[in-house]
This record gives C-alpha cells, sequence and structure tokens, in this order.
C-alpha cells in the first residue's frame, strides 16, 4: 500500500469514526427519547438510574451498557421492541435459532430493506446484472433472508423465485438419526430448484446456502444454465469451501459469500483472492452495525490486527438498538480496505470455547 | 512442521484447512492434516463406478500377492508422507507423539496390521468360509459342491475411523483384495497408518486411483457414510446411534466386553487372574475387545480386591519404554472428564472403586508432563448400577456379582466374551445369544484374535450378497 493511500485510508478511517459518532448519538437519542423511545429501553434506562442521552457522547461509550442479553430476545411481547417513533407502520418479526425453546425474535419495519439496498449497492452490473431474476435456494419461514433476498432482487428489477428449506426440520432428521431421510429432504429442495433453473432462463442470480449450492453444483453447470452470479450464505464458510466452490463448481461463475444475521444485517466480503488463500473478510454495514473483535475474557477490548477473538456486535438502527452483544463466533480482527475503511472481520466460524464433548466407550 | 495432504484417489491435495495435532506430552503442534470439505468428498464420490471398474481389471489372485507385498512395505520399508518420507521407526514415533501409545504397543499394533495384510489369504478363507476368490472374478462359479454367484453391494468402501488404536485398522484392508476402493475418513490423532498402509499398496502395484483418504470434520464423515455403498463406522455411544438405521453402515461402537467366570470355576479364580488381567490391560486398555466387565456369580469383591492388586502395580513409564504397559492421553482434559464421570456413578450407592487403596494418589496421574488415568477395578453389586456395563479408554473394569442363570440374559450387546466355565448349558445359552460377537469358551484373552475369525460383522458378507444362480451351457442353449 503506498503512503498515500494510506493517508487516504486513515482520513477516511476519521471520516467513518466521526459519522459513526455521530450515528451513535442520533440513535442513542431516538431509542431512549419518550416521544420515539422503545419501550423496553426506556424500561430499562429507567431501572439503570443513568440516561444514555446524556451520556452516550461517542460509540465507545455504548461500552457503558455492558453486554446485551440475547435472552431479552426470547418471547414476549415483542412489542417492547418496536420504537414509538416508527409506530404504525407495518410490522414484521423474524427469528433466529429455534431449532429447540423459544427462539429470538427480532422486530423489524424498515430494516431488511435498507440493509440490503446498502448490499446491493456492492454487487457488481457484471455479476449481477439489474432486471436480472433471481431464485433463493435456502430458509425462509421466520427468516428475515426470505424478503430480504426478494426485496434486493426487487430492488435491482428483478423477480426472485422461490425454494423453501427448513433448517429445523433437516436439524431434527440429524439428531434422530435419519440421515436418509435428510438426503432425501435436500434432493427435494434440489429437485424444485433445477425444475424452475431450467423453465425460467432470466433467472441469472442466486442466493443459496453452502451445501445447497454443492448438491446444485453435482447435478448441474449453473454456467451453462445462465447463471452469473451466486451470493451465498445462510451457515459458516471456510476458505477451503470458496477455493472448492471458485475452482471446482462455479466455471467462473461469479461466488459472493456474506456474513449475516437476523440480529445485524449483512456483510460484505472483500473479493476472494487465491493470493490470499481465499480467506473470506467481511466488513459490517456501518455505521448501521458494527462488527468488532474483542477479547473473549475482556469483551470491551478489541484485540490487536490479526488477532483471535470473539465476535462482538453491535446494532444501531432506527428499528433497532442492540449494544455489545457477543456473538457464538470467533474470528480474527482485519485491517480496514480500500473500498471499505473500518475494520472487517477474518475467517469467521463457532466460538471454540463453546465445543467440548465426552467420549463415552472404546471402538 | 510435517503436513499430511489429502488423497483424492490417490493424488495429494492441500487443503487450506488444516488440524494440528499436537504432540501429546508437548501440547506443541506435532503434525498438519489437511482438512476436507464434505462437497470435495461428494464430489469426488460422484464417479465411483468408474473407480470400481479400475480393480476389477484385477484378479484376486493378483491383489493378494499385492497385499502381501504391501505388508513388507509396510513393515520394513520408508514410505511417502506427504511431501517427505516416513522410515517404519518414524512411523512408530509418530503414532506414539500423536495418540500417546508406548512404543511397545504401536510395534504391537503395527504388527496386526502387518499380520491381516500378509496373512491375507488366511482373513480371506475365514471371510469366505474357503471359497476360491476366484468367483469374485468371474461372478460365478463353485464353493462347496454347489453354484454361487455374488454381485457388489457398492461400489465402494467407506471406513471412519478411529483413534484409540492403531490394530483397529486390520478390518478394512481385506476390502482392496476383495475388489473395493476404499474411502477412509482417519482419525485426527491417527491420520498415520491408513497414510501407510495405502502408499505400502500403491508401492506394490495397486492403483492410487482407488484410494480416497479425507481427513475431515464430523460432517465429512456423514457424508462419506452418505455416499459410500458400503462402509464402517467406528464410534462412540453418540456417533453410531445416528446410523443405526442404515444397513448400508456396518457399526463399530463401544465393545463392552467381557470375561465371565462360571459356577464351577469361579472358586479357582486365582488361575484366571493372568487371563483376565490381560483382557483388561493389555493395549492400554484401549480396544473395544479389551474387558471392561467381569461377571461371577459370588465373590466379586475378593476377584476384585485381587484383580485390584495386580494392577495398581501398572505404572506410567517413559513412551520408548519396552515395560510401558499404560498409555497417556493425549488429551488431558479427556482424562479428567472420564476420572469424574466414574466419580459421579460412584455417589450412586452399591459400587466402590477397588483399586483406590492399592494407589498412593488419584486415579489421574502425571509422569513426564503427561496425564495418565490408572487401572481402576470397581467392585459393583448389582448389573442395574450405572457403572456395571461402562467403556473407557483405559484400563477399566467392573466386577459385577449375578447369579449364573441370570446372566446371558442380561449381559446386553457384548463384542467379546469369554467364558471360564465347563457348564453345558451356561455354554450353550452363550452359543445362542444374539448379543455375543464373539465368543471365547475357556481361558482365551479377550484380546486374542483369530485372522480367519470374523469382527463385529463379516467383511465379505458387508461387501457381497448371493444371488440364486444356474447356468446351462452353451450347446444346450443352441439347440
Amino acid at each position: 500500500m503506498s503512503t498515500a493511500t494510506a493517508t487516504d485510508i486513515e482520513l477516511r478511517q476519521q471520516q467513518v469514526k466521526e459519522k459513526l459518532d455521530a450515528w451513535t448519538r442520533e440513535i442513542v437519542q431516538w431509542h431512549f427519547s419518550p416521544e420515539t423511545g422503545t419501550p423496553f429501553w426506556l424500561d430499562w434506562a429507567a431501572k439503570a438510574g443513568w440516561d444514555p442521552r446524556k451520556e452516550v457522547h461517542c460509540y465507545a461509550d455504548l461500552d457503558k451498557f455492558g453486554n446485551f442479553q440475547d435472552e431479552w430476545l426470547r418471547g414476549g411481547p415483542v412489542r417492547k421492541w418496536i420504537p414509538k417513533g416508527q409506530a404504525g407502520k407495518p410490522v414484521y418479526v423474524f427469528e433466529t435459532g429455534g431449532s429447540t425453546g423459544v427462539p429470538k425474535s427480532r422486530v423489524q419495519m424498515e430494516d431488511f430493506r435498507i440493509d440490503y439496498e446498502m448490499f446491493s449497492e456492492t454487487l457488481s452490473e457484471e455479476h449481477f446484472p439489474k432486471g436480472a431474476d433471481w431464485i433463493s435456494i435456502g430458509p425462509s419461514g421466520p427468516r428475515r433472508l426470505r424478503l430480504a433476498v426478494e426485496h434486493l432482487a426487487q430492488h435491482r428489477g428483478g423477480i426472485c423465485f422461490m425454494v423453501d428449506l427448513d433448517p429445523r426440520w433437516v436439524i431434527k432428521l440429524i439428531k434422530w438419526g435419519e440421515m436418509a431421510m435428510m438426503e432425501r429432504y435436500k434432493t427435494h429442495v434440489i429437485d424444485q430448484a433445477l425444475t424452475l433453473l431450467k423453465a425460467h432462463p432470466n433467472i441469472q442470480c442466486i442466493f443459496t446456502t453452502p451445501k445447497l449450492l454443492e448438491a446444485i453444483c453435482e447435478k448441474v453447470s449453473l454456467k451453462k444454465l445462465g447463471i452469473k452470479g451466486i451470493f451465498c450464505g445462510g451457515t459458516e464458510m471456510t476458505p477451503q469451501f470458496c477455493r472448492f466452490a471458485v475452482e471446482e463448481l462455479l466455471d467462473g461463475v461469479y461466488f459472493a459469500p456474506t456474513y449475516g444475521n437476523t440480529l445485524m444485517g449483512l456483510a460484505v466480503h472483500k473479493p476472494l483472492t487465491a493470493d490470499d488463500g481465499y480467506a473470506i473478510v467481511y466488513y459490517p454495514p456501518t455505521p448501521r452495525a458494527m462488527i468488532e473483535v474483542v477479547d473473549p475474557d475482556n469483551p470491551t477490548r478489541i484485540v490487536g490486527y490479526g488477532e483471535t477473538g470473539r465476535v462482538r456486535l453491535t446494532t444501531l438502527t432506527k428499528d433497532t438498538f442492540i449494544p455489545r452483544f457477543l456473538e457464538r463466533d470467533e474470528c480474527e480482527r482485519e485491517r480496514p480496505h480500500a473500498l471499505y475503511p473500518w475494520d472487517g472481520v477474518r475467517n469467521v466460524r463457532p466460538f471454540s470455547r463453546f465445543s467440548s464433548s465426552v467420549v463415552e466407550g472404546v471402538y | 512442521m510435517l503436513h499430511i495432504p489429502i488423497l483424492r484417489k490417490g493424488r495429494p491435495y492441500r487443503s487450506l484447512t488444516v488440524n494440528r495435532t499436537p504432540h501429546h506430552r508437548t501440547r506443541e503442534p506435532f503434525v498438519e492434516i489437511s482438512q476436507a470439505n464434505s462437497g470435495l468428498v461428494r464430489r469426488d464420490l460422484l464417479d465411483a463406478e468408474a473407480t470400481w471398474r479400475i480393480l476389477q481389471g484385477f484378479r484376486c489372485e493378483e491383489l493378494v500377492k499385492m497385499s502381501q507385498r504391501a505388508a513388507e512395505y509396510f513393515k520394513d520399508d520408508t514410505l511417502p508422507l506427504g511431501d517427505s518420507m516416513q522410515s517404519p521407526e518414524e512411523y512408530v514415533e509418530s503414532i506414539s507423539a500423536t495418540t500417546g501409545l508406548p512404543h511397545v504397543m504401536v510395534r504391537k499394533n503395527m504388527m496386526k496390521i502387518y499380520g491381516v495384510m500378509a496373512e491375507i489369504e488366511s482373513v480371506l478363507s475365514g471371510l469366505t468360509r474357503g471359497m476360491d476368490l476366484s468367483v469374485l472374478d468371474e461372478g460365478y462359479g463353485v464353493a462347496g459342491g454347489h453354484n454361487v454367484s455374488f454381485f457388489p453391494r457398492g461400489y465402494n468402501l467407506g471406513a471412519v475411523l478411529p483413534n484409540n488404536s492403531p490394530g483397529v485398522h486390520s478390518l478394512w484392508i481385506p476390502a482392496i483384495v476383495m475388489k473395493s476402493p476404499l474411502v477412509l475418513k482417519p482419525g485426527s490423532a491417527e491420520p498415520w497408518s491408513p497414510y501407510r498402509v495405502i502408499q505400502a499398496f500403491i508401492k506394490a502395484g495397486c492403483p492410487p486411483e482407488v484410494f480416497g483418504y479425507y481427513p475431515t470434520d464430523h460432517g465429512g464423515a456423514g457424508t462419506i457414510l452418505q455416499s459410500c455403498g458400503r462402509s464402517m463406522l467406528f464410534g462412540d455411544v453418540g456417533a453410531v446411534k445416528s446410523w443405526k438405521n442404515d444397513p448400508r453402515i456396518e457399526l463399530h461402537g463401544p465393545g463392552y466386553s467381557k470375561v465371565i467366570l462360571g459356577e464351577d470355576c469361579v472358586d479357582d479364580y486365582e488361575k484366571y487372574l493372568d487371563v483376565i488381567i490381560h483382557s483388561i490391560s493389555e493395549n492400554s486398555g484401549r480396544s473395544c475387545i479389551n474387558a471392561s466387565a467381569v461377571w461371577v456369580p459370588r465373590k466379586g469383591r475378593e476377584i476384585a480386591e485381587a484383580l485390584a492388586a495386580r494392577l495398581a502395580q501398572i505404572q506410567p513409564k517413559p513412551a520408548d519404554d519396552p515395560e510401558a504397559k499404560i498409555a497417556p492421553f493425549a488429551d488431558p482434559r479427556v482424562a479428567e472428564r472420564i476420572s469424574k464421570m466414574i466419580d459421579g456413578g460412584l455417589n450412586e450407592p452399591g459400587a466402590v472403586d477397588v483399586t483406590a487403596q492399592y494407589r498412593s494418589g488419584g486415579r489421574v496421574a502425571q509422569f513426564e508432563g503427561c496425564t495418565y488415568l490408572l487401572p481402576t477395578i470397581l467392585h459393583v453389586d448389582s448389573v442395574e448400577h450405572g457403572l456395571a456395563n461402562k467403556e473407557f479408554l483405559f484400563p477399566f473394569a467392573s466386577v459385577v456379582e449375578h447369579p449364573q442363570a441370570q446372566m446371558v440374559d442380561a449381559i446386553g450387546p457384548t463384542l467379546v466374551v469369554t467364558a471360564i466355565t465347563s457348564n453345558e448349558h451356561l455354554k450353550q445359552q452363550l452359543l445362542a445369544s444374539p448379543h455375543v460377537g464373539r465368543l471365547n469358551l475357556g481361558p482365551i484373552p479377550t484380546m486374542k484374535i483369530g485372522w480367519d475369525q470374523p469382527h463385529e460383522g463379516n467383511l465379505f458378507e458387508h461387501l457381497y450378497a448371493r444371488r440364486a444362480f444356474q447356468q446351462q451351457s452353451a450347446e444346450l442353449v443352441h439347440h
């Protein structure tokens, strides 16, 4: 990187920081003001004994909230999360988790559209042409993904075909040891997708999950079917998977991995390159959401560049305020990129401290 | 650092995802192992039939000779290991480094693998009940005076392999001589043996394309089991449970092997202590054929005391000590967790750790930076007790008292039973029991295996099915 470029990035980083601080103040005002505030946060502030509107002056001040507890999102009433300022707008409720027990819920009015319109700006015309139709093959039901991908397609002038997959059912089948049934279910999903892909030549863009992408590519060449770009996400991806997809599955079709969830929105990826070991580097949709890498034992400390830590999420939108939420993921902290002059995250994967097992029996 | 690649149809492939397996003593990374993503495995298996056809170009007789040559290469030669080479001694040291097995035990396991490759004719004769292997070349023939015809049940054999002990690899090796390509998922701590066996076969002239070697995660293991025509799965209780409904998969879970002393022999138990101790402690108790229970009609406490006194003499020794009889745990946390599980079980009344009084310290012991679980003998007063039928990765056994008349009904699935009795009724009960995988009548250690005997299912029957077959001669057809 040249000195001029480095200086340029530093300057832009400073601008990003100033914008983030201003946005943080605006969002805190919004969620804690009696006129526009969110019932949950107004109640929280009354009990906390301090007024965030007076004490939060910048993004760093959000540390005063401590860590957001995801248990707060389980169960109702979900209306406690609707800011008064958004009253009267159609409300969507999206869920995350829920394989067992009560899922976490997030209400949204506008976020999913705004997030995906922002994301749309990062997609190239060459690989995701305006006016091209899409097909979404993956989780729908209570997940935000289904509406979000459809909105993305519509925002780019396309129509989105849909094939549903119920991941909670898949998890149950695995738990029951019904692996053959799981395969049949996957085949059922793929068969529907192939039927649509073959019948509608204007489908040029796909959203799907890594596993379903592999399964589709076992049956057809997506390039021959006229697919130009693949937007892939929903589950963990490794650099090895990305390499495999690029080198062996896709015949040159553009591959865009993404990291997102119902709480954050959608992070954009740095273009994959073999030189970089197909590292998957994501940049959050700043200032609407921040993903940071923190010391698991001291989650207010951001780790150094290249160091491993736990993912910490902060969501700052008019729909939702979630400060300092510790995700069940870990990754490395990544330096800013010319396209995204703020911190990113590298190679997100499940948080290793949560994995443990006891082996019973010798075999 | 040493790197072990994936083998995709015999071709090395370096993955961007790697696992680093540590040395059991230093905990420093010892070897880096490429990890296959599930899709890569599936993709390689899409043309399984073409790979299978390669092996059909060989006669079994040729493959037998290759196996015999490969046995010698495996035992004596320096063979490729990723970008480097590995001598037999390095192989022994490497297994010891990542699994904790003392060298002397690794060598015994190495000879077990060598044995199955060298004695492959005897192994196959046992599996096929003496059938002329040309039947597999022709697809039909005569065996025992009857027309026979066999067809393969699948185009390959997948094997999800364990870490506990290298000897277990002797179970899948005969498949290659029975013309079945192999798709192997090695254990993370024992990647060495399958790789070396493959290299020995390749050196002996076997086409590399028929070997898939895919170190991978849980999902990748599932892909192998889903995608291969036939498979073997070695795993703990939880792992095998998920696949119990799939007839294509031969499950090798915990063995729960037992020594049974009959009414007629129990008073002379001292005569059989060597056999019982060998059954419990050989190979550091790491095999599914190690006894994890001793069932007796009476004198349980006395027998437990006698076993405990002897087994407590086993103490940790350096890995290269030829007298080493116990292996440390590659992951010390596993030892701690197992010990806690046993202590938790002992809170239930009716069981006592008899070895405790013979040990100077606790069950978990440290020696030269390694963590061991010292031999543990429990006396358990009922088959209903939670510890009556448990199996762990170290010399552990419960001595359980139970009336002889009810023993066979109560033993449950048991891989090996050594029955020390002359009581005909008890013997007949055991012979008729569907729960007993291997039966040793008389004072034979559970660890003693015969090459010509099947183990947890018959590999030949797993790979091939017999069809009804009749043939009219060509002249008659033309009439």
